[in-house]
C-alpha cells in the first residue's frame, strides 16, 4: 500500500514538473509580458528597467530554474501585475469558486435526482419525454449564452436577482464566504444555476439509466414479490444502488467545475479563480498562470487518488497492487 | 477567448433588445459605478496605467491636474512658473490636509519625487514622469523648486500624473500596504473604505476636501470587464453608471429613455503604422505573383498617399464605429495644443489613389498583409477588414490578419509586419507626446521613438521636436510642434484613421462631466438638475 502511494506521489510530481515546463514555454511563445504591462509612454530605459525588475532579462532556462528553486521552498513567485504572491492571490479567490462549484453540485443533485428517478420509473410517460428532451438542451446550450439569458430574464426583466458579482461575505476560518448571508445567496443563485445546467442533465441521464437497469434486477423483483410497498422498493432498494455511479461521476465533475468555471465566472463577474486565470492570461501574468495550473494539477491528482482509494475500500475486488 | 468574444457580440444584441423593466431608484448620495478595465493596485506609484490613474485621482491629488478637455489646471499647486532655464517654481495650496489629518507641505512633494523611482517590482514605473528632475529644493513649506537636467517645458504636464503622498504616513510603505488600505491615504476627494482586487473598491467622501466636494457620500466602484455583463448590470439597475459602452449596444441604448448616454471626443488616435525600415522588400508585401518585391513599395511617398486616400474614413466612423469616432488627418483634435487647426481627414479618392500607384510603378498594385489586434481597441478587427476592402478596391490586394493583442504586439515590436493598426492615447493632451513616441527616430538615449514600430525616421522632424522639447515659451513651442506635425503628416509617416469618442452610459437621473482622457471617476458624476 505505501509503495503504491509513494509511486503515485512520484508520478504526480513528474506531471507537475512537465506542466510547469509547458506553461513556461507556452507563455514565452505567446508574447512578452512587458509589452502588455508597461505604460505606452514609457521610454526605452524604463522598458529595460521593467524587464529586469520582473526577471525577464535572463534566458528562459535560467528563469525556469530560479522558479523551480523557489517552488521547492513553497514560493511560486509574485504576480507581475499585482506584486502579490501568486499562491496568495489564488487562495484568496478560492472560497468564491468553491462555493460556486458546490452550489452548482447541490442544485444538480437537487433537481437532477428526482427528475432522473421519475424518468426512469415512468419511461414512456409524457413528463419523462419532456425531461429527457430538456436534458438534451442542458447538454447543448452554451453556458455563455444561457448565462446572459438568465441575467436578462431574472435581473433585467423581472428584477428578482442581482445581475452580477458576489454578495456580502462572512468570515469563517479566516476565509470569506458569501453563502451564509441572504443577499450572498441571491447573488449566488444565478451563476450556480448556470454552472449546474450541464450537470443537471448529466445527473438526470445517469439516474434514469441506473433506474431502468436496476428495475429489471432479480432483487427488485424479489422485493416486489415479497410485497414491499413500491415506495420502499424505489427509495430504499433501487435508490441506494443507483447512487454509486452518480456519486462517482459527480465527484469527478466537481474537480472540473472548480478548475474550469471560467465562462460562468466571467459572465457573472464572479470574483473567483477562473476570472483570475482569464485576466492573468490576457496580460501574460506568468507566475499566476503557472501557480494556478500547478494547483489544478495537484487537485486532480488528489481527487483521482481519493477515488482509487475509495474504490478499493468499497469493493474488495479492486486491489491497489503494482501491475 | 476568441469564441467568447464572437458570442458576446451576438448575445449582446439580444440582451439590449429587451427594454428595461423596472429601475430601482438610486439610494440617495450613493453611487455604484462599473468600469471595464482592471485596477491593478492602489499604490499610485506602482503601475502606470490609465485605470490605476483614474482611481488615484479619486483618492490622491497631484500638483497639477487635467480638466475634462485635457488642459492643465491647478491641483495641489496653485501656480507654477519657470524661474530659470532649468528651474521650475511651484507655489503650493495652503491648508490642505491628508485624510488622516496630516498637513500637506513642500516636504511631502520632495518625499514623493524620491519615492516614485524606488517602488519595487513595478511593471511600469511612474519614474518616466519624474526623471527630468535632478533635485527638489524646498524653499519654504509652501514653495518648492524643481531643478531639471535640461530645460523641460513639460514638467507641469508630467507632474499631473504623480500623486502626492505624505512623508510621515508613507515613509517605507510598500505596495501591499496601499492595497490592504493601511496607507491608502491621500488628499483627494474620496477616502478609501475597502478594496478587493479584481472585484471592487469602496470609497467614502472626504468632507474636508479642499476643492469642489463631490456629491456622493458613498461610492461603489466595481470592475466588470465583460462588456455584455456591464451593460446588463446597468439595465438591471444594479449599477448606476458604466464606461466603455460597446458600440453594438449603442443604437438601442440611445433609443432607450431609461439610459442616458454621454459622449466625448477622446484623445486616442487609431492609425496604421507602416514599415519604413526594410528598403529591400517588406516582410509581408509581395508582387501579384506572390514573389517578394525587390524594394519596399511603402518607401515611396506616392504609395503611402495612395493607401491613405483610399480609406473612406467617414464610412468607417459611421458604419463600423456607429458614430463613436471622428475621422482624422493628424494625431489630435484640431483645437489641441500643437495640433494643426485647419487639417481635417484626407478626402477619399480611389481614382487618384490608383493614379498615384501607377505613377509609382505599381499600375496593378501589389499584395500586402494588414495586421492588427482583435481585442484591444473599439472594433479593431472590423476596422482593418474595412480598410482591407478599400485597399483591395485600388488594386492593393490586402490580406487581413487580426490577432489577440498579446501575440500581435510582440510581432509588431520586432518589425515583422508591413502595415498594422494600433492606437495611441495621448495622456498629455498635446502634440509632443505622439511626435516623440510614434514619429521620432528610434533612439534609446533620447528616449525617442519608443512606439515607433514601423521605424519611420526623418532627421528634420527629430530636430524640430528636440527644439520644441527645450522651448519654455508656449507660443514658440506650439509653432514648432505644429511644424513637426505638418511634416510628419505630409510625409505620411503614419496613416491616421480616426480619433475615438469615449462613451459612458448611466441612469437618466445622472449627468456626467465627460472627460477627453477616458478616465472614469466618481467626482465627475452628479444628479441631473431637476426641472
Amino acid at each position: 500500500m505505501s509503495v503504491y502511494l509513494l509511486r503515485r506521489l512520484f508520478q504526480s510530481l513528474l506531471v507537475m514538473l512537465a506542466m510547469s515546463v509547458i506553461v513556461f514555454v507556452g507563455v514565452y511563445a505567446i508574447g512578452d509580458p512587458v509589452e502588455i504591462l508597461i505604460s505606452p509612454d514609457a521610454d526605452q530605459i524604463e522598458r529595460e528597467r521593467a524587464i529586469k525588475a520582473l526577471g525577464l532579462d535572463l534566458p528562459l532556462w535560467m528563469q525556469y530554474l530560479s522558479f523551480l528553486g523557489n517552488a521547492l521552498r513553497g514560493d511560486l513567485g509574485r504576480s507581475f501585475v499585482f506584486n502579490e504572491p501568486a499562491l496568495q492571490l489564488i487562495l484568496q479567490r478560492m472560497p468564491a469558486t468553491l462555493e460556486l462549484a458546490f452550489g452548482a453540485m447541490f442544485i444538480a443533485l437537487l433537481i437532477g435526482l428526482p427528475l432522473g428517478l421519475y424518468a426512469g420509473l415512468k419511461p414512456n410517460s409524457m413528463g419523462s419525454k419532456v425531461i429527457m428532451t430538456g436534458s438534451i438542451l442542458g447538454f447543448s446550450l452554451p453556458t455563455f449564452w444561457v448565462g446572459l439569458m438568465l441575467i436578462m430574464v431574472f435581473a433585467v426583466q423581472l428584477g428578482w436577482l442581482p445581475s452580477t458579482g458576489r454578495g456580502p461575505t462572512v468570515d469563517v476560518f479566516g476565509l470569506r464566504w458569501s453563502f451564509l448571508t441572504w443577499d450572498g445567496l441571491r447573488h449566488l443563485a444565478m451563476p450556480a444555476l448556470n454552472l449546474a445546467l450541464f450537470k443537471i442533465s448529466l445527473v438526470i441521464r445517469l439516474t434514469r439509466a441506473g433506474v431502468r437497469e436496476t428495475m429489471l434486477m432479480d432483487y427488485v423483483k424479489f422485493a416486489r414479490a415479497k410485497g414491499l410497498s413500491p415506495a420502499r422498493v424505489t427509495y430504499v432498494h433501487v435508490f441506494k444502488n443507483i447512487l454509486i455511479p452518480v456519486v462517482t461521476v459527480v465527484g469527478l465533475e466537481l474537480g472540473s467545475t472548480i478548475a474550469f468555471s471560467v465562462v460562468t465566472e466571467s459572465v457573472f463577474a464572479w470574483p473567483g479563480m477562473g476570472k483570475l486565470i482569464i485576466d492573468s492570461i490576457n496580460v501574460l501574468d506568468r507566475p499566476v498562470i503557472v501557480a494556478y495550473l500547478m494547483i489544478i494539477v495537484l487537485m486532480f491528482i488528489t481527487i483521482n487518488l481519493l477515488v482509487d482509494l475509495a474504490y478499493s475500500a468499497l469493493d474488495p475486488r479492486v486491489r491497489l497492487e503494482n501491475k | 477567448m476568441l469564441q467568447i468574444s464572437t458570442m458576446r457580440a451576438a448575445a449582446m444584441a439580444a440582451v439590449s433588445a429587451f427594454a428595461l423593466a423596472t429601475a430601482v431608484p438610486a439610494k440617495a448620495q450613493s453611487l455604484t459605478m462599473a468600469v471595464g478595465a482592471q485596477v491593478t493596485s492602489l499604490d499610485p506609484h506602482y503601475h502606470a496605467l490609465s485605470p490605476n490613474y483614474a482611481v488615484a485621482t479619486m483618492i490622491f491629488d497631484a500638483l497639477t491636474s487635467f480638466d475634462s478637455e485635457a488642459r492643465l489646471e491647478p491641483g495641489l499647486a496653485e501656480s507654477w512658473k519657470p524661474v530659470g532655464e532649468t528651474v521650475w517654481e511651484f507655489k503650493l495650496r495652503a491648508g490642505v490636509k491628508f485624510h488622516n489629518g496630516n498637513p500637506f507641505t513642500a516636504e511631502d512633494v520632495a518625499f514623493t519625487i524620491a519615492r516614485v523611482p524606488a517602488v519595487v517590482n513595478s511593471p511600469s514605473s511612474y519614474a518616466i514622469y519624474t526623471r527630468a528632475i535632478e533635485r527638489v529644493e524646498v524653499v519654504d513649506p509652501l514653495t518648492v523648486r524643481f531643478h531639471t537636467r535640461a530645460p523641460y517645458p513639460l514638467l507641469p504636464t508630467d507632474l499631473a500624473q504623480v500623486a502626492i503622498l505624505d512623508r510621515e504616513t508613507h515613509e517605507g510603505a510598500s505596495t501591499d500596504d496601499f492595497n490592504s488600505g493601511k496607507v491608502a491615504i491621500g488628499t483627494g476627494p474620496f477616502r478609501y473604505q475597502s478594496f478587493r482586487s479584481g472585484d471592487r473598491l469602496e470609497l467614502v467622501r472626504n468632507d474636508a476636501y479642499w476643492g469642489d466636494k463631490p456629491h456622493w457620500q458613498q461610492v461603489h466602484y466595481r470592475i466588470l470587464p465583460n462588456d455584455a455583463t456591464r451593460t446588463a448590470a446597468l439595465l438591471a439597475g444594479d449599477v448606476d453608471f458604466i464606461d466603455q459602452v460597446p458600440t453594438s449596444d449603442l443604437t438601442s441604448l440611445r433609443r432607450s429613455d431609461r439610459v442616458r448616454i454621454a459622449e466625448k471626443d477622446g484623445l486616442r488616435i487609431i492609425f496604421l503604422a507602416l514599415d519604413h525600415q526594410h528598403p529591400q522588400g517588406s516582410p509581408l508585401i509581395t508582387g501579384n505573383d506572390g514573389k517578394p518585391l525587390a524594394r519596399n513599395p511603402l518607401h515611396d511617398l506616392r504609395v503611402r498617399r495612395a493607401l491613405s486616400i483610399a480609406i473612406d474614413r467617414p464610412a468607417i466612423a459611421s458604419r463600423v464605429m456607429e458614430g463613436t469616432a471622428q475621422p482624422s488627418g493628424q494625431f489630435l483634435p484640431p483645437t489641441s495644443f500643437g495640433a494643426i487647426p485647419d487639417l481635417g481627414a484626407p478626402r477619399t479618392d480611389a481614382d487618384a489613389a490608383k493614379k498615384l500607384l501607377a505613377e509609382a510603378g505599381y499600375p496593378d498594385g501589389f499584395r500586402i498583409t494588414l495586421n492588427g489586434p482583435n481585442d484591444r481597441y473599439m472594433n479593431d478587427a472590423r476596422i482593418i477588414q474595412a480598410v482591407g476592402q478599400m485597399w483591395t478596391r485600388i488594386g492593393v490586394r490586402t490580406n487581413v490578419d487580426a490577432q489577440p493583442w498579446t501575440t500581435f504586439i510582440g510581432r509588431a515590436g520586432k518589425q515583422e509586419l508591413s502595415a498594422f493598426l494600433v492606437g495611441w492615447g495621448i495622456s498629455s493632451g498635446e502634440a509632443s507626446n505622439p511626435l516623440r513616441s510614434l514619429i521620432a527616430s528610434y533612439d534609446r538615449d533620447k528616449g525617442f521613438g519608443t512606439s515607433n514600430r514601423g521605424r519611420y525616421s526623418n532627421p528634420a522632424i527629430d530636430a524640430k521636436l528636440e527644439l520644441a522639447l527645450r522651448e519654455l515659451d508656449d507660443a514658440k513651442r506650439e509653432a514648432l510642434l505644429r511644424e513637426a506635425t505638418k511634416m510628419a503628416m505630409d510625409d505620411i509617416a503614419i496613416i491616421p484613421i480616426h480619433i475615438q469618442k469615449n462613451v459612458w452610459a448611466m441612469r437618466p437621473t445622472l449627468v456626467h462631466d465627460s472627460r477627453a482622457d477616458e478616465l472614469t471617476r466618481a467626482q465627475d458624476v452628479r444628479p441631473a438638475p431637476t426641472r
